[in-house]
């Protein structure tokens, strides 16, 4: 079947969106941007199609009626188990290349089998129903359980921990870089064999739900138009043609998820946007920060590592504040040192993180006012819209300068600018009848 | 081809070739002047009496090209850096600090011959404040002659009688018996109007050039092109027959251009088809100009039209230099100069330009540095995109401070502005 991908590489994340040819969004994908574009690519625009997999999983064993009320329970299931698989393969991929980097120390190596054979063993309960990552980007969940089961390991083997941390850092972007596109069918087939495990109720349908999926898997997705966008769109490989600014696909992406959008806020990793669209989605202006990231999503990351937090800990902590605490700098290095500052006059860490979050609003605020206001409806985008303290700031400030307004905040915003690039593809064959040109 | 020979092949045309040349004279001029007994002036260039001091034999400085070449020749980050540890602060306009850091450095000037100071600083105020805390350091630093000459500004948006009067007047009793005085030569104005008549003929030939851009495809670039057109007419050169030749030349070259239905040069050859047709606002950023116009002329992008190519005289709505009313009209040119109008008749120039060139919108690049013309500049944008219907965009960088031109992000803005055009443009046709 033809599908359009949009592929949308942030300084941050690199996303991508799936639709098919009625302009269904089909899946999306994202992955972490590494330092390295091309990877970052390929492996958010793998992941979209996995996730249209699932998608197409879904309406087929619907429409199949074979597990009548249990689709939702056993598809998530499916889903933990295929990720279950991509993170055991992807383990023992970094586990041969550490034992490589430190093939040269005999201890080190044995210590490496009894800390891979532990990340193992604990894998399972990682995808667990239920169970919390701090993140989904396999660098950020091995790394974390790298570390936390390295110590003893080191310990008990006789050998110092810096030994073992120095085996993972020479090791990780390696297995980071790698795309396991063929391996996906593989995975998914595995992981039915898990989830029939898991659930044995299903067991006796497998006939039943097999072939479906089987038909899904055997159903090529052919790549018919990719439209690139975001920071490391130059580094893209494909002609210019393909290749969208972001204020265009943030702007097209918005109006394509609410209609009505009329003024768009995208708070991305390095840069804030406040675009003005027409009633097609069209851009009719826009204003970003100049000279200066400040007030960007960076600026949350750089407070995370500061206050020893995850980022997704940040809006929740904010969200306990009895006050809010003044930070005027939105300077990201400034910031930071009025945090300390305010720690040290004993204010709480929760209503320092509100004020934190105030302070990126206000700077978006004046991005706003600059590109001609907030007019209705008005929708926000980006990684920090999925940040409930900021959203939170927004409302208010919003209702306090331009009155009510009709906030849109999608769940799903992280992905606006690819979803308007993959629409921009779709529009590139469906009406403009252009076809794909070569790759490099 | 490898990189070192692709840099070499910089592609220009005869006139800009010619007017290097010029400017490269100029400076070799000022290097031997106090050497060969003549003396220096220094005046800036919106509102420069060129005219009037090439009366008095001096011989022709112009502080803010001087930086603006230094700036180009990458010498500008080291002198501004040097003005700032001699106390000059982050805030100060950078061309005052590459002035400033170029006299630290031993007064050496742009092309490495040496730079005297000057014997006079003229200042005709124009709308400018800088120019006068500007003049005030170098007057400390030297303890040269100062004269200002006080033009008001446009605030109605007219020039009355009055005005003109109050300036004629100062020319009058002040600065010409001043001028007298410092070079030792009596004024004649029948000299004054010998340079008028050129002026104006190579004003006639500019206005001429700078509107062939109305054409379609323009054989020129307004903004990056026509910093090399109003090079001689701005600076040391206007009312010399050498600058009458070099615009008869250009107006020649361009005429041919527009026969032969040729766009503009740009560094890297002729520009193969023009896609977008833009006015701009605000000076270009001198040191990565190269940098900065390949941004443009890589997308399609023309510039059709500047305000920056009137900021050394506005002559396209019909002033020319009168020599039958030579102080009169001295003075109607400087109370005329861009800087010395008010926002509503900028934004009525910028409106007129889209409509008259037919240019797809306005980009504003606003300079970090200069707060004299920056502030507005948004309520500028706002007005015409309500005027015009046509969509604006806003960059922001600096004159000559490297530290203030970010590729990525301008590149970035310029490329979104580029695609926002043509996305509307086809929206349009649906």
């Amino acid at each position: 079947m033809k599908t359009f991908i949009g592929i949308d590489l942030g300084s941050t994340t690199t996303k991508a969106v799936v639709i098919d040819e009625r302009h269904n969004v089909l899946g999306r994908g994202i992955t972490n941007s590494r330092s390295n574009y091309d990877t970052a690519a390929a492996i958010a625009k793998q992941e979209a199609l996995v996730a249209a997999r699932f998608h197409l999983f879904r309406q087929a064993l619907g429409a199949s009626g074979a597990l009548n009320g249990a689709l939702e329970g056993f598809l998530g299931q499916l889903e933990r188990d295929f990720r279950l698989e991509q993170f055991l393969e992807q383990l023992t991929d970094l586990e041969q290349v550490c034992e490589r980097n430190a093939a040269s120390v005999p201890e080190v190596v044995a210590a490496l089998r009894t800390l891979f054979g532990l990340l193992k063993n604990e894998a399972p309960e990682l995808f667990a129903p239920g169970a919390k990552r701090k993140s989904d980007f396999f660098r950020d969940i091995a790394g974390s359980r790298y570390l936390a089961l390295g110590e003893q390991v080191a310990k008990e083997a006789g050998i110092r921990y810096d030994q073992l941390l120095n085996a993972f850092d020479r090791s990780i972007i390696e297995v980071e870089n790698r795309v396991y596109g063929e391996s996906t069918s593989r995975h998914l087939l595995a992981a039915l064999d898990r989830t029939f495990k898991v659930l044995p109720e299903t067991q006796k349908l497998s006939t039943k739900i097999r072939a479906p999926i089987q038909g899904v898997l055997d159903t090529a997705l052919e790549e018919t138009y990719v439209v690139g966008t975001g920071y490391g769109r130059a580094r893209l490989p494909f002609s210019k043609e393909h290749i969208r600014s972001e204020i265009l696909c943030h702007g097209l992406g918005a109006h394509v998820m609410y209609p009505n959008t009329a003024t768009v806020l995208d708070i991305g990793g390095q840069d804030t946007k406040a675009i003005q669209v027409d009633k097609h989605g069209i851009v009719e202006s826009f204003q970003m920060n100049d000279r200066c990231a400040a007030g960007c999503g960076r600026y949350l990351g750089y407070i995370a590592d500061e206050m020893n937090m995850g980022l997704h800990e940040l809006g929740p902590l904010a969200m306990k504040a009895t006050k809010t605490v003044r930070i005027n700098s939105t300077c990201t290095v400034f910031a930071g040192a009025e945090l300390r500052d305010r720690l040290a006059l004993g204010e709480k860490r929760e209503d320092i993180m509100a004020g934190l979050h105030r302070a990126i609003i206000l700077r978006a605020m004046s991005i706003l006012a600059r590109s001609g206001g907030i007019r209705n409806e008005f929708t926000f985008t980006g990684g920090v819209a999925k940040n409930e303290a900021a959203v939170k700031s927004l409302v208010s400030l919003v209702r306090e300068n331009y009155g009510e307004v009709t906030l849109n905040i999608n769940p799903d915003s992280i992905y606006t600018g690819a979803l308007g690039g993959a629409t921009f593809a779709w529009r590139a064959v469906m009406e403009e009848g252009k076809t794909a040109e070569a790759r490099a | 081809m490898n990189t070192a020979a692709a840099k070499k092949a910089v592609v220009k045309d005869d006139a800009m070739n010619l007017q290097k040349e010029m400017i490269a004279e100029n400076y070799h001029q000022l290097a031997r002047a106090h050497q060969e007994g003549k003396k220096i002036s220094a005046t800036f260039v919106p509102g420069n009496l060129n005219e009037l001091l090439m009366c008095f034999d001096f011989v022709r400085r112009l502080p803010e090209t001087d930086a603006l070449q230094n700036g180009m020749r990458k010498k500008s980050g080291k002198m501004i850096m040097d003005a700032e540890r001699d106390g000059h602060s982050e805030d100060v306009c950078t061309y005052v600090k590459s002035d400033l850091g170029m006299m630290l450095q031993g007064e050496v000037g742009p092309t490495g011959e040496a730079m005297p100071h000057p014997d006079v600083l003229l200042l005709s105020y124009t709308g400018c404040f800088t120019f006068m805390k500007w003049f005030e350091l170098v007057r400390q630093k030297y303890g040269c002659e100062t004269l200002m000459l006080h033009v008001p500004y446009q605030g109605d948006g007219r020039i009355n009688p009055a005005m003109r009067d109050y300036v004629v007047n100062q020319l009058k009793d002040k600065i010409i018996p001043a001028l007298e005085r410092i070079s030792g030569v009596k004024f004649d104005i029948d000299r004054l109007r010998s340079y008028m008549r050129e002026s104006q003929k190579a004003e006639e030939d500019l206005v001429r050039v700078l509107q062939s851009a109305k054409q379609r495809p323009s054989p020129i670039d307004g903004y990056f092109g026509g910093v090399y057109y109003i090079g001689p007419i701005f600076t040391a050169f206007r009312g010399t027959p050498e600058a009458t030749r070099f615009y008869a030349t250009l107006r020649a070259e361009i005429e041919e251009r527009v026969r032969q239905g040729k766009g503009p040069v740009t560094p890297e050859g002729e520009m193969a088809e023009e896609k977008y047709r833009l006015v701009v606002e605000g000076p270009p950023n001198w040191t990565s100009f190269r940098d900065f116009w390949k941004m443009f002329y890589d997308e399609g992008a023309v510039v059709v039209a500047s305000t920056y190519a009137k900021v050394g005289g506005v002559y396209d709505f019909g002033f020319r230099h009168d020599a039958e009313r030579p102080l009169e009209s001295l003075a109607e040119y400087c109370l005329g100069c861009y800087t010395n109008l008010n926002f509503p008749q900028r934004i009525d120039m910028i409106c007129k330009y889209i409509d008259e060139y037919q240019a797809d919108g306005l980009l504003i690049n606003s300079i970090k540095s200069c707060n004299s013309f920056s502030a507005g500049q948004l309520l500028i944008l706002r007005e015409v995109e309500k005027r015009t219907g046509k969509p604006a965009a806003f960059i922001e960088s600096d004159l000559v401070d490297p530290r203030y031109f970010s590729a990525a992000n301008i590149k970035n803005r310029l490329e979104s502005y580029f695609q926002m055009i043509k996305q509307k443009r086809a929206a349009a046709v649906h």
